[in-house]
């Protein structure tokens, strides 16, 4: 009976550990998530105090580093009192507030993990984890390698353990220095309980051994859970799982352990320091955890303060030009992005070029969610946000990919006869090599591309014609056409208005020397350009038949009007567009003034961009300013080729109305969205549902490798090693870093999302609560959700479970015309204003 | 001439000094300085090479610079300038010129952006004075300033755990290289009685006439300098190092484990090959190492999953193929080999990262579930033995640890018995009464040689080895170095009758950069309520400038070439006598562990994760 219960025990604690783990994918589908999901189901300052008591996570900046950010002012003393007022009595509030300013040196405490298992070290003095760790990684990234060596593990088809098995069966050399841990190995009857009792002993230390264990090295379980979660998500794939490398790491163990202590050495529960362990745990000050809360709310109410007000500016600016703001008017141009934050400042500037152009943000893979398959490619990419499941297939043909190739990545340079030759002759034109990409660089092999990703002139299979592969569907049927376009520009609220040209721009990255190339391109897409279906949903949304199909259905698309397809590099803000050759006559000279305007857009925009790059000096000709951030994508020695999604901090879902001429310094998600047309709140769910967990999760991301990028992020990336094409870790045997590295997210300020949603507040408490995974989000505010109601005209936040009105300070914005451009020498935050 | 050969070796002087006094926040200056230097010292020595060609290419020899002098023995700095000078200068300064300029911007806004800058002078200084170096002597300071500069590198990002043991573990091994040199200068001392240059190796028919005459003695010669090599180069057994060396900025690992600092060990053996050349039994037992390491090093790079210990393997096996090249005489083809591996492993090193977006793009054309492998004749069981040593490096990391750092931490260990009370009592008087004795001898003229020497240099080396086995008492650790020294030089004044000059000259440094050793301890012990060396403490993180002077004094302290010690320390060496190997193992085994020991108190005191911060910490394994 008993034995049923530890079994089921050790289950549920794999099951525990897993759920803590990091849970970031392999290197070529990086997706962004919340790093502490694990803590999501309590309050947001609940869950991080709790993630820093056991695992040591720093969660929150530090009471040294807010301190500074109130001396530079970007934290004000009224908005520390305002937070005061809010959450202290009001007798305390002085106290408080000089305990904030100045708070007594607090110790820092040791964290719940890893006590357990420094008793091995006290009482026994041997470094389990420096004798265990460098075998272990390095059998591990041998077997899960996806083809970095040359010579793979052997029997990689098997399970981890049963590979291990056969090849030591059947071998005169091991992976073991003792007998005994092989005996245990080959030992098929013997379980994961069996040898924790050999070497833990009592039962009730199981559970913090493993955790202990396997938090050693999260970056290696991590990704051991994530593969075993997904085995798809390799290319050469593999059965592993955490079971696995938790037994093959306990058969390492007892192998030290014998060998130092001898095949009959005591379990760890029979050293001194073992007994009583878990009555000894002490928790850290909650005060000074409770300060930092303070000034995080301080930090936060700041920022979201100026935010709100700008809004209202530009609220009170709009009915002051009624006439403006024509409803009737048609608009020249209409141009659909992705709601990235990257695209919030393309849409300003491409709108101040063509004023009479109209902008509209949605999930950059436009409702088209599909498998691609380029051809001559073995394996299909999956084009669409992580969580979806696509049915469909869709297959490129024409164009051969013509890839170039870089000797220097071939494996030959690494033998020993073919190297000596290559050496000889490669070896002196990488001299050259190198002189030239130093000094001149230029695209490579080595560079990742946005455009690789698709040929321009290649054809695509948008409409399926009877055939299945692999039980995909290859293409689209009509009604599945009419179903995708018609939610797409519904859920944006372009139903009418229709201009002749409308541009759906997908939104992909260049950049070289980037192992996190795939945290740069498109998050909806699955981190993939998004070319491939902003092409597609062109394709479906020109077709005639779908057209007579969405007229029948209400939503009349003019004859005239035309959609193109284009690829918006975000490093190099370069534009690509699809298919304009076939543009009819008449819309020709049309396109051409866009592309006019649109490459002013995109120049003003990479300016705009320059402010944050130290290194490109500001006081040269434009022309050669563009040119700096251009080379970025290019240059081997450039480890920040943009700046990506740092300094994200807002979510707008609403009108573009709302935000039409405010400066919002590249920091905010724009999702458009017609709350009139939306009574039920249908539409607002399909698109909250989806916005949450992606700029949820991007938001909570940068927050969390910025407080601690040691922990959560991944350090600095300058000593980066690529693991066997799954992961990074610095030097040779350290562990898998998961999370951003410091390059990416220096510039960061940790601040939660703020959402804000042009909707009354019954319809989105209505819609927020019909999800509990979404509502989990609002609830314990790990994002906080403010209403703009556009009946009332009030704000409205989202507390506690209830929207409670919200009363705006009133801001005090500059006279003077602001215009950002004007800025390129100031490499902090801006303040969030109009644009005069 | 002399005078352009003069100013080429003297930019990295002025320029690692300059770059110590521009202020942290300038990272434009620090990073112009640098590469601008570099980049017109380059420019000089292509000037200067195209001037030599056009001269008819004439080895050229400079005497330049007496450090100390007396009977029958000088120490002098010498320069010399071949083929092979040129050859390793240009791809130096290429490579060093091309890195600055990538690190320039691939640093931007890192921590230690100036340290880093700092730290690349100071191996480009050292590795340009065992280029152009034209006796051992010299040759030895560059190599003591390499081994340093590679620790620094290494320990780059010091406030992480495994950087610092890494770069404490090369540098034990960089140390069994250093023996091998000062064993090997101790040995031609006797050999040719001077300070021998490089230039007159040249001259054949001297050579072979002192090898014939000793031909044990050149052969002990010629194996010492193959151990130097061999540790410096990663050769086989030491080669597992070079991959954990792979710790610091991708540039950094590339210049130096890729390509420059690697193949010092091959222009070592370019260098004294005139001295090997005659030697058949030497040659044959390099170029069977050398095709060993190929072997075993192309085995290793064959089975690794991570991009920089791939190349680091692959480049190990070629050093290797060079080191053959050597001993059967190609040396201009090991000289061509080495330039083009150099070039090749920088470049593939600094495009590591983009190994991921290219082979997942090759890969979703042409995937090949189970590449081919060009030995699947081979009987399974065999295959499977290969692969698991290959993955385990053929044991050789462990093989390290046993063969030199486990019998050090054992001896220690043993010696752990004698506590500070019995080294008080017992030791330093045993110090003090040789020592007046030593100076009576001297006065009254009387010439003794005593058998004390070898109990002496034992109880010397006990010293050391204690202090490096020491755990709690930093200031004990720290003393025992300097007893050591003491010992050491007693020992030797007892073996043989020679001026108290050389002993005062060799302690004078030693005692000097104790006291101040001594003084920053007690600072440092003071700030931070207790100090000990059980595990690193990481210090420096907010004693910045104290850790940097404590790293001079122990420098200092250890006859690195900024302390009158270290010409005192090859001065003392001169009076041990040919035959006396027993000796002269025990001092140069002090000298290692003293630098060890050194090394030891200075990482664990300053370097490593510090604890008493909210700042973050990174994992113990990352």
């Amino acid at each position: 009976m008993k034995h049923v219960n530890v079994d089921s025990s050790i289950a549920k604690t794999l099951e525990e550990i897993r759920h803590f783990l990091p849970a970031q994918a392999p290197l070529k589908d990086f997706v962004h998530h919340n790093t502490l999901h694990a803590f999501q189901n309590k309050p947001f300052f609940e869950g991080l105090s709790e993630a820093q008591e056991r695992f040591g996570y720093k969660t929150l900046l530090s009471l040294r580093e807010f301190q500074e950010k109130f001396h530079r002012g970007e934290i004000s003393p009224e908005a520390l009192e305002q937070v005061i007022a809010k959450e202290k009595p009001e007798g305390e509030r002085t106290q408080w507030l000089e305990k904030m300013m100045h708070p007594r040196p607090f110790v820092p405490s040791e964290p719940q993990i890893g006590r357990l298992r420094r008793v091995w070290m006290k009482d026994v003095h041997i470094d389990l984890d420096s004798m265990v760790h460098p075998s272990l990684f390095r059998v591990l990234c041998s077997y899960l390698d996806q083809g970095i060596a040359i010579w793979q593990f052997p029997e990689k088809n098997m399970g981890f353990l049963d590979a291990i098995r056969s090849i030591e069966e059947n071998s005169f050399s091991s992976f073991f220095t003792t007998v005994e841990a092989k005996n245990w190995l080959f030992r098929k009857t013997s379980t994961l309980e069996d040898l924790l009792h050999r070497i833990v002993g009592d039962e009730s230390l199981f559970h913090d051994y493993l955790t202990d264990q396997q938090f050693a090295h999260q970056g290696w379980s991590g990704i051991v859970a994530n593969i075993e979660d997904n085995p798809l998500g390799l290319l050469d794939t593999r059965k592993i799982s955490l079971h696995d490398i938790v037994y093959f790491e306990l058969l390492l163990e007892l192998d030290v352990l014998c060998m130092k202590l001898g095949v009959d050495f005591k379990p760890l529960s029979h050293h001194k320091n073992a007994i009583g362990i878990n009555g000894k745990f002490q928790p850290s000050s909650p005060l000074e955890f409770e300060l930092r809360i303070l000034w995080q709310k301080a930090f936060e109410i700041m920022h979201y303060q100026s935010v709100l007000a700008g809004i209202n500016q530009v609220k009170q600016h709009m009915t002051g030009h009624v006439e403006h703001d024509n409803q009737s008017e048609k608009p020249s141009y209409q141009a659909v992005f992705c709601i990235d934050d990257r695209e919030c400042s393309l849409r300003r500037h491409l709108e101040m070029q063509l004023p009479s152009c109209d902008t509209f943000g949605t999930p950059g893979f436009f409702g088209v969610a599909t498998y691609y398959q380029p051809e001559g490619s073995l394996f299909k990419t999956k084009l669409c946000p992580a969580p979806v499941t696509p049915k469909h297939l869709v297959k490129a043909s024409g164009v051969k990919d013509k890839r170039k190739t870089d000797a220097h990545f071939h494996r030959q340079t690494h033998t020993l006869l073919p190297g000596f030759l290559i050496a000889q002759t490669l070896g002196m034109w990488s001299a050259i090599k190198l002189f030239f990409q130093i000094f001149k660089p230029t695209m490579s092999p080595a560079t990742s591309t946005s455009l690789q990703h698709m040929h321009k002139h290649s054809v695509l299979t948008v409409a399926h014609e009877g055939k299945f592969e692999d039980g995909l569907q290859v293409g689209f049927t009509l009604p599945e056409m009419v179903g995708i376009v018609k939610s797409t520009l519904q859920s944006m609220g372009l139903t009418q208005h229709f201009s002749s040209l409308i541009y759906i721009v997908g939104h992909g990255s260049s950049s070289v020397n980037n192992p996190h190339f795939s945290a740069y391109d498109c998050g909806a897409c699955c981190g993939r350009p998004g070319s491939v279906n902003a092409r597609l949903f062109c394709a479906m949304a020109n077709n005639p038949e779908v057209r007579k199909q969405l007229a029948i259905d209400g939503l009349t698309i003019p004859e005239s009007t035309v959609f193109v397809g284009a690829l918006h590099d975000t490093s190099r803000d370069e534009i690509v567009y699809y298919e304009q050759d076939h543009l009819p006559s008449s819309h020709q000279e049309l396109h051409i003034h866009f592309d006019k305007s649109m490459d002013i857009a995109l120049k003003n925009n990479a300016l705009e961009r320059s402010r944050r790059f130290v290194l490109i000096p500001k006081k040269q000709p434009k022309t050669s300013i563009l040119q700096q951030v251009k080379l970025r994508s290019v240059s081997l020695f450039e480890p920040r080729p943009e700046l990506n999604h740092a300094t994200n901090s807002l979510c707008i879902i609403g009108s573009r109305k709302l935000t039409k001429g405010l400066f919002l310094d590249r920091r905010s998600f724009l999702n458009s969205y017609n709350a009139a047309s939306d009574s039920t709140g249908d539409i607002l769910y399909g698109i909250i549902k989806a916005a949450a967990p992606v700029c949820g999760g991007i938001n909570l991301e940068y927050f969390f490798s910025r407080v601690d990028n040691q922990k959560l992020g991944a350090g600095s990336k300058l000593p980066h090693n690529v693991m066997g094409l799954v992961g990074v870790a610095n030097g040779i045997d350290g562990d898998l870093r998961p999370g951003l590295p410091s390059q990416m997210i220096e510039v960061h300020d940790p601040l939660r999302l703020l959402m804000i949603v042009e909707q009354t507040p019954a319809i989105i408490e209505q819609v927020i609560h019909r999800d509990a995974a979404t509502y989990e989000w609002f609830k314990n505010e790990w994002i906080n959700l403010v209403s703009c109601c556009p009946i009332s005209g009030k704000y409205y936040e989202f507390t506690a479970g209830e929207f409670v009105e919200l009363s705006l300070q009133s801001e005090s914005f500059a006279q003077k015309p602001f215009e950002p451009l004007m800025f390129v020498e100031e490499t902090d935050n801006l303040p969030i204003q109009m644009i005069h | 001439m002399e005078l352009l050969l003069h100013t080429i070796l003297l930019i990295p002087v002025l320029g690692f000094l300059g770059s110590l006094l521009i202020p942290e926040i300038k990272e434009n200056a620090i990073s112009r300085w640098t590469f601008g230097l570099v980049g017109l010292n380059l420019l000089l020595l292509m000037a200067f090479v195209v001037l030599w060609v056009w001269q008819g290419a004439v080895n050229i020899d400079i005497k330049d610079w007496v450090l100390y002098q007396s009977t029958g023995y000088v120490f002098f700095i010498d320069f010399f300038f071949d083929h092979v000078t040129a050859t390793f200068g240009l791809v130096g300064g290429m490579l060093t010129f091309l890195i600055t300029v990538y690190s320039r911007y691939y640093l931007h806004r890192e921590t230690g952006y100036k340290r880093f800058f700092n730290t690349v002078w100071f191996f480009y200084l050292g590795y340009n004075l065992v280029v152009f170096s034209g006796n051992l002597e010299t040759l030895f300071v560059g190599w003591e300033i390499l081994g340093i500069s590679s620790f620094l590198l290494i320990s780059f990002y010091r406030d992480r755990y495994l950087p610092v043991k890494n770069a404490v573990r090369v540098f034990s091994i960089y140390r069994i290289g250093d023996v091998g040199l000062i064993m090997a200068m101790w040995l031609m001392h006797h050999l040719w009685h001077e300070n021998i240059t490089f230039s007159r190796l040249l001259d054949q028919s001297l050579v072979h006439e002192h090898i014939t005459s000793h031909s044990l003695v050149g052969i002990a010669i010629a194996l010492l300098i193959l151990l130097s090599a061999y540790a410096k180069s990663a050769q086989f057994p030491f080669s597992s190092w070079l991959p954990r060396a792979m710790e610091g900025p991708t540039p950094s690992s590339a210049i130096f484990y890729g390509s420059l600092s690697v193949h010092l060990g091959v222009f070592l053996m370019l260098r004294t090959y005139p001295f090997l050349e005659f030697q058949l039994t030497a040659r044959v037992i390099m170029g069977v190492l050398g095709v060993i390491t190929a072997f075993i090093a192309t085995n290793i790079a064959r089975v690794q999953s991570s991009v920089k210990s791939q190349i680091a393997y692959a480049s190990i096996a070629q050093i290797g193929l060079i080191f053959t090249e050597i001993s059967l005489g190609w040396l201009n083809l090991a000289l061509f080999h080495f330039t083009g591996n150099a070039f090749l492993r920088t470049y593939q090193l600094l495009v590591s990262p983009s190994v991921v977006s290219y082979l997942i793009r090759e890969q979703l054309y042409q995937f090949k579930q189970q590449p081919h492998s060009r030995i699947h004749w081979l009987p399974k069981a065999w295959m499977n033995s290969l692969y698991i040593l290959s993955v385990k490096e053929f044991n050789l990391e462990k093989l390290n640890f046993y063969l030199f750092w486990s019998p050090m931490k054992r001896a220690g260990r043993a010696l752990r018995f004698l506590k500070a009370k019995h080294i008080t009592l017992f030791f330093v008087p045993v110090a003090l009464i040789a020592f007046v004795d030593l100076i009576m001898q001297n006065l009254s003229g009387s010439n003794m040689p005593s058998v004390l020497s070898l109990p002496l240099a034992m109880m010397g080396l006990a010293m050391v080895l204690r202090s490096f086995a020491e755990k709690k008492d930093v200031f004990l650790s720290w003393w025992l170095v300097m007893l050591n020294h003491v010992f050491i030089a007693i020992a030797v004044a007892f073996n043989e009758h020679f001026t108290l000059e050389h002993v005062f000259l060799y302690l004078s440094g030693v005692v000097v950069f104790a006291a101040v050793g001594h003084l920053i301890l007690g600072k440092v012990e003071k700030a931070e309520g207790g100090i000990h060396l059980k595990y690193f403490q990481g210090i420096v993180h907010n004693k910045q400038r104290w850790a940097l002077m404590f790293l001079i004094a122990g420098l200092g302290l250890t006859g690195f070439p900024i302390s009158p010690s270290f010409v005192g320390e090859d001065l003392i060496f001169s009076h041990i006598h040919e035959n006396q190997w027993l000796l002269a193992v025990l001092v140069a085994l002090s000298y290692i562990v003293d630098g060890l020991a050194v090394i030891r108190i200075y990482s664990r005191l300053f370097l490593g994760p510090y604890g008493k911060t909210h700042k973050e910490i990174a994992y113990r394994s990352s």
